[in-house]
């Protein structure tokens, strides 16, 4: 039962000095073990357990040693509605290739399909995790990898139903290419650092399709976010990179594509935000770069709170919202350079491709509105139309020094 | 009798170049508006202030300029034994009818062929209750004028209100009042004029209640649902029912 092709796991196992000797277990009808419990009890550290097609229903399952624990044909484990159905213990551990079902909800303890606690370099890939109440749960965990989960959870269960990923107080993360839908929160960070969080597909999320708290420095990019309750929530975190995103159909009267609070030096790039109630929604944040981003058939693409400093909005792009930009403070200390606005009326004498007037692009109505929510209901009357009009040609009411000194004539090429 | 008259006036009106001349335009604006940005739903704006704007000017206008042109043949007929209500409705329908026309052939059809969605069945709906609806008015204002500038005056000044100035008037008392609960307020604000309402039913087809937060949400549980719906071509219909009265009761008590 050598497996002597395991180079991944050796390489896995680095200075573990284990990858001699390590023995294959199998668990199945008509194989040594017909029960996983079994096959994890004698496996040594550095071991593998294959688990071949079928269904298991052994309720929890504790990896406590490095082994790598995979399925062949995708085995399905059932948790019976009552326990954690796999917890991993060990550090450099693998568990790919199962289909895991019926995780067991706790009033006391958050209970995940997976969980991952006090370990480090754990990879879970190619699972399926279906009506768990936490999908994949990360608890002080380092170096763990998550990719190619497919979790989806069951929104029936009200005020039980976790987070489809769930991370909390770790570091060096990686979330990549899973698809998470109908939980709570699709993927939900709190003091995670340093982490990778890209291509994964997040949809009809209960609340939020990615929320974090206090995550500092994380990268995430070529996410794509659609029709979550209230989109993604970035929250009291700093150096955060958000980089080609896709936003989609956040529509609700509360909704929004992303919601920034107490977030600082941070960068937003690339990102396509389309149909959302409003598109980015800017709180206490400063020091913030938006750049090359597209904001398309928005209500509201930029609502910015006065608290909000030292922003830079540049090259974007603003298509068909009904709002660009809506503020009740000045906005001094935020600057708009160098973006396309479909509304703006501009003339470009020189031909340089920048228009030779400043585009102001907080409309007299946006005002009026976010002083008087119910002015909504003379949207796309004609007389807004006039008093826009005349409110760009002699600024009364709008912020005078709140414009685009240098708008594009053309949209900026995606 | 009535019916003769009434295909005897839209007859007259349909072979004029004036009504052709309306169906033109409203058909090359229409067919500009889907070919030129390639999205129906901007389209659909565009076509939203066409409908809210230029449809009951021409309304009025079309309406007064007719009637006083006509006054021979409305004597002639108020000298036969014909009770003066069938007159005068027999003209206001036979409007009604000629201007319907012209607006199904430059609006609904393209519609119908670009954007046959709800938004689109609606936005055709609206125009033509509008229509219907500023036709009675403007038949209100030629009845009361003898004179044919004030009468178009009056009628002018009609469009004039419900076209912009009711809706600065809403947006002044939306903000004298802004601290007392708004719902009652703004609906009665909205029934008040036919241009407001047709442009809010169209809007919540688009969707865009979300927008509205609390005001939107309550506007599409009024409004959006059947029943709501129903409220709305209810209180369009009024507007087209009241002023009919109106005029057929002033009509009745004129001195030709």
């Amino acid at each position: 039962m050598n497996a002597p092709g395991r180079s991944s796991l050796a390489v896995l196992l680095g200075g573990l000095a284990l990858p001699l000797g390590a023995e294959e277990w199998h668990v199945g009808a008509g194989r040594p073990f017909t029960r996983i419990r079994d096959a994890l009890a004698v496996a040594r550290a550095g071991d593998t357990v294959t688990v071949h097609g079928g269904s298991y229903r052994e309720g929890n399952l504790v990896v406590d040693r490095s082994l790598t624990f995979t399925g062949l044909d995708r085995p399905r484990l059932d948790g019976g509605g009552r326990d954690e159905v796999i917890t991993v213990t060990a550090s450099h551990v693998t568990i790919r290739g199962f289909e895991i079902v019926h995780g067991g909800t706790g009033s006391l303890h958050d209970l995940a399909g997976i969980k991952v606690a006090n370990a480090s370099h754990v990879t879970l890939e190619d699972n399926r995790i279906l009506g768990c109440s936490f999908g994949i749960y990360f608890s002080k965990a380092r170096h763990g990898i998550a990719r190619r989960n497919e979790i989806i959870g069951a929104p029936a269960a009200g005020p039980d139903n976790g987070n489809g990923i769930h991370a909390w107080s770790s570091e060096h993360l990686e979330l990549a290419g899973n698809a998470v839908s109908r939980h709570r929160d699709g993927i939900y960070l709190e003091f995670v650092t340093d982490s990778h969080i890209a291509r994964n597909r997040v949809g009809e999320c209960l609340r939020y399709g990615l929320h974090f708290m206090s995550a500092h420095r994380n990268v995430y990019q070529e996410n794509e976010f659609i029709r979550n309750g209230a989109g993604v929530a970035v929250m009291y975190s700093r150096e955060v990179r958000m980089e080609a995103n896709r936003f989609r159909h956040s529509w609700g009267s509360a909704a929004y594509g992303l919601l920034l609070k107490d977030i600082s030096d941070s960068r937003i790039t690339g990102n396509v935000f389309e149909h959302n109630s409003i598109a980015v929604t800017i709180q206490s944040s400063s020091r913030l770069l938006l750049e090359d981003n597209q904001f398309q058939g928005n209500g509201w693409a930029l609502q910015v709170e006065s608290s909000s400093t030292d922003n830079v909005y540049r090259k974007n792009n603003f298509v068909g919202n009904s709002f660009d930009v809506t503020t009740h403070g000045e906005l001094e200390l935020n600057r708009f350079e160098g973006n396309y606005w479909d509304r703006a009326e501009l003339y470009d004498l020189d031909r340089d491709g920048v228009g030779d007037v400043p585009h102001r692009p907080l409309s007299l109505f946006a005002r009026l509105v976010d002083r008087v929510p119910a002015a909504l209901l003379l949207l796309r009357s004609p007389l807004v139309h006039f008093l826009d009009r005349a409110e760009r040609i002699f600024p009364t009411l709008t912020p005078d020094r709140l414009f685009d000194p240098q708008p594009a004539m053309r949209a900026h090429p995606r | 009798m009535m019916l003769r008259i009434v295909r005897y006036v839209a007859g007259d009106i349909l072979r004029g170049r004036i009504i052709l001349a309306y169906a033109g335009c409203l058909l090359v604006a229409s067919l500009g508006l889907f070919n030129l940005g390639g999205d129906t739903t901007k389209a659909l704006i565009g076509l939203l202030s066409l409908v809210l704007m230029i449809v009951p000017l021409v309304s009025v206008v079309f309406t007064t300029a007719h009637f006083y042109n006509t006054q021979e043949f409305v004597e002639l007929l108020a000298a036969q034994p014909l009770p003066r209500a069938t007159i005068l409705l027999a003209q206001m329908i036979g409007v009604m009818l000629a201007l319907t026309a012209a607006l199904l052939a430059g609006i609904a059809v393209p519609v119908l062929l670009y954007a046959c969605s709800a938004t689109g069945l609606t936005l055709i709906a609206v125009a033509l209750l509008l229509t219907a609806a500023f036709t009675a008015l403007a038949f209100v204002a030629a009845v009361l004028a003898r004179d044919k500038a004030r009468g178009i005056g009056a009628a002018l000044l009609i469009w004039f209100y419900f076209g912009l100035l009711h809706d600065g008037l809403t947006l002044y008392a939306l903000f004298l009042l802004e601290d007392f609960p708004l719902e009652g307020i703004s609906l009665t604000l909205l029934a008040l004029n036919p241009i407001d309402l047709g442009r809010v039913l169209v809007l919540l087809q688009m969707d865009v209640s979300a927008l509205m937060g609390y005001t939107g949400a309550m506007l599409k549980d009024l409004l959006g649902s059947g029943t709501g719906i129903g409220f709305a071509v209810l209180v369009l219909g009024s507007w087209i029912a009241a002023p009919v009265l109106a005029a057929l009761w002033i009509f009745r008590r004129k001195d030709l």
